[in-house]
């Protein structure tokens, strides 16, 4: 009933693609979750005043598109310091960069969610600051921050589909070459769209569950 | 290595155009943003009616628009539709692409708001003689815009960045667009870039800080 | 009038009303009282049709509130109602609290809207308040601001569901005074109270109300005096 020219051999193509998708991904939330971390805890330690550099320097990740930061990057390393590096290397940088900006957000809203009471309970209990992190405050944090953080991490693969302006092939440029060559938008967009959507639903609602369920106690 | 030579004055030059392009840019994301507000509340209330094939299309609807890639949706707004021998310009089919996006995000958003929003109001509202799309409208809908106003403003900073995406479909009159074109022209791709990404960087900041004043004039409660 | 006959109501398993029989006259003041769960509040919410029935009839003014076609929007307009939760909206100030449903519903115009609802809040001590958001209220306060919003629409029969008791204690008395005054002023009303100074000062009648049925109705002085109902000598024993 339906007529497609989609071979076997154009299929192992997506997969290769789809690899690409979820590779690109697991790396920069990898890296940007620990940058992230870092970046949060050190806003929270430092304060407003003295962290401004570094919240200005987030920001921008938050306040550019994603696709000139990585055409930015590409040109920068590039074209004025003449770096031979690999498209991948660029957009994994600029991912886990762009990660990192959005997760010191949460870490810091993770660690802000933490009664100062309980901190100083902690503390008068004769724990070190850093014993008050480890057993107090990050296992708190933890609760509020990781919902989000679900939703962060399926935001950036749904945003490396942008990775393709630093020729790197993800999935959604392997589709698109493919529609060049078949002419079959709708059914390969379709084909595309389903393996987002198969990994970012049951994760998603696995975060609104969580954040349901940790809200209520 | 460091014999690259920035050409500033160059890129600077063709700033007017570049600014022509961010007006475009804001055009599509304030259009987008109106628009996917109204879905918005259509799709809010399909969840709330009794119908289940209602509820269902918004349901699909919303978990399209947030568990797959903007982009994607900007691509089947343009080459997906035209399977059905449906041609739109880049600008349709990027307007449509951000707002069904917006529209889903912002729909999840008010659900969120709602849930805040204590059921003895709707009540108190009925017991007074309104009708339920009356409550609905003059108790109910203010309270949740107040409640969502801080998501529907990050709503409005990402639909902003998301006209960028536009240059896929064939867009060259937004920002992204018109640097694009211009750095084919004079490959001058780092200070274009660079200048394009201080022009969206003043219109978020714009944004948020304007948001800021609205709240503040609006919600005195 | 106020008809009820006969009323059965349940929710799912549970019939919190088994059969109550009970008629208010125009200008009579009728407090409801009893423990919790005996089904005195759902009593209140079935009145103004907010809640279904499963079987039996309510008529206020010889039109029956859960008949198909009756227009319940305009029927609520004649019967005010309070809750224990005074429910004030709080994106609107005192004043357009209480213009709100008379404007939207009536077709008022703004002026004579303000016009009756000044005048309201006058009358229950609300006056200097006028622009004023209701979360700068006190609790009393907001709940005297939601009989003023009810009483903009004019309405003809009002009932009052615990009014005071979700009230901290020092702020209850003026609320009564509020209700003690509508009463004197010929306002038909039906409390809902665990205030029994009150329900023996105001009320024309108390019913006592124990699992769903009414025990026993009668004049305060009998009801109070001499109640015949062993529940209801028990009730007033604990209460006392």
């Amino acid at each position: 009933m339906f007529e497609t020219s989609l071979t076997a051999a154009d299929f192992l193509f997506l997969a290769k693609g789809a690899g690409m998708t979820i590779i690109v991904t697991a790396i920069s939330v990898v890296i940007g979750t620990i940058l992230g971390i870092l970046f949060g805890v050190i806003r929270v330690q430092l304060g407003a005043i003295l962290s401004a550099p570094l919240t200005f320097f987030l920001d921008i990740f938050r306040s550019v598109p994603l696709l000139i930061q990585l055409v930015l990057a590409n040109a920068f390393l590039g074209m004025v310091l003449k770096l031979q590096l690999s498209g991948f290397f660029v957009a994994c940088m600029v991912l886990s960069l762009y990660t990192s900006a959005y997760c010191a957000e949460i870490v810091r809203g993770g660690i802000d969610a933490v009664p100062a009471t309980t901190r100083r309970a902690a503390r008068s209990l004769g724990m070190t600051w850093v014993q008050d992190m480890r057993h107090i405050v990050m296992p708190l944090a933890t609760r509020v921050a990781l919902p989000s953080w679900i939703g962060l991490a399926l935001g950036v693969m749904k945003d490396s589909a942008l990775v393709y302006v630093v020729q790197v092939t993800e999935l959604l440029k392997s589709t698109q070459i493919l529609i060049t060559r078949l002419q079959e938008p709708l059914f390969l967009l379709l084909i595309c769209g389903a393996f987002y959507f198969i990994i970012s639903f049951p994760l998603a609602r696995f975060g609104g569950y969580l954040e349901k369920r940790w809200s209520n106690d | 290595m460091f014999d690259y030579t920035f050409q500033w004055n160059q890129a600077l030059a063709r700033l007017p155009r570049m600014l022509d392009g961010a007006v475009v840019t804001l055009e599509v994301a304030v259009l987008s943003m109106l628009i996917g507000i109204v879905f918005a509340m259509i799709l809010t209330l399909m969840r709330l009616s009794d119908s289940r094939p209602l509820k269902a299309i918004a349901a699909t609807w919303i978990e399209i628009a947030r568990n797959t890639p903007a982009l994607l949706q900007i691509y089947m707004a343009h080459f997906g539709v035209a399977s059905f021998g449906i041609h739109f310009s880049p600008f349709t089919s990027l307007l449509i692409g951000i707002t069904f996006n917006n529209a889903g995000y912002l729909a999840e958003n008010f659900r969120g708001a709602l849930k805040a929003i204590p059921d003895t109001q709707a009540r108190a509202g009925r017991s007074l003689g309104m009708s339920s799309l009356q409550s609905f409208r003059y108790i109910i809908v203010p309270q949740m815009l107040r409640i969502s106003f801080l998501p529907m403003t990050n709503q409005m900073v990402w639909a902003v960045l998301m006209t960028s995406l536009g240059v896929t479909v064939g867009m060259n009159t937004d920002l992204y667009g018109v640097t694009q074109d211009l750095n084919a022209l004079t490959f001058r791709t780092f200070e274009l870039f660079a200048i394009a990404a201080v022009i969206f960087y003043i219109i978020t900041k714009i944004i948020t800080l304007g948001a800021r004043l609205i709240a503040s004039r609006l919600f005195r409660y | 009038m106020i008809e009820i006959q006969n009323v059965h109501k349940s929710f799912g398993q549970l019939e919190v009303l088994k059969g109550i029989d009970l008629t208010v006259s125009k200008g009579e003041v009728v407090t409801v009282i009893g423990g919790s769960g005996s089904g005195k509040s759902t009593l209140l919410t079935c009145i103004n049709g907010l809640e279904p029935i499963n079987s039996g009839k309510i008529l206020v003014d010889g039109v029956e509130v859960h008949a198909k076609s009756t227009n319940v929007n305009a029927l609520r307009q004649k019967i005010g109602i309070v809750f224990q939760q005074w429910n004030a909206f709080p994106h609107l100030t005192v004043i357009e609290n209480v213009i709100l449903a008379p404007r939207k519903v009536l077709g008022m115009g703004k002026a004579e809207a303000e016009a009756i609802a000044e005048k309201q809040l006058r009358h229950v001590g609300l006056g200097d308040k006028l622009t004023t958001y209701p979360s700068r209220l006190s609790g009393g306060q907001q709940q005297r601001m939601a009989i003023a919003r009810a009483l903009a629409m004019s309405p003809d029969y009002m009932l009052f569901d615990e009014v005071t008791s979700a009230l901290d204690p020092q702020l209850v008395g003026e609320v009564l005074e509020t209700l003690k005054m509508l009463a004197e002023e010929g306002m038909t009303m039906i409390c809902v109270t665990h205030e029994m100074g009150f329900a023996r000062d105001v009320s024309n009648r108390v019913a006592y109300f124990h699992k769903g049925i009414m025990a026993e109705i009668g004049a305060p002085a009998q009801l109070f005096g001499d109640p015949q109902h062993p529940e209801t000598r028990s009730f007033l024993a604990s209460v006392r």
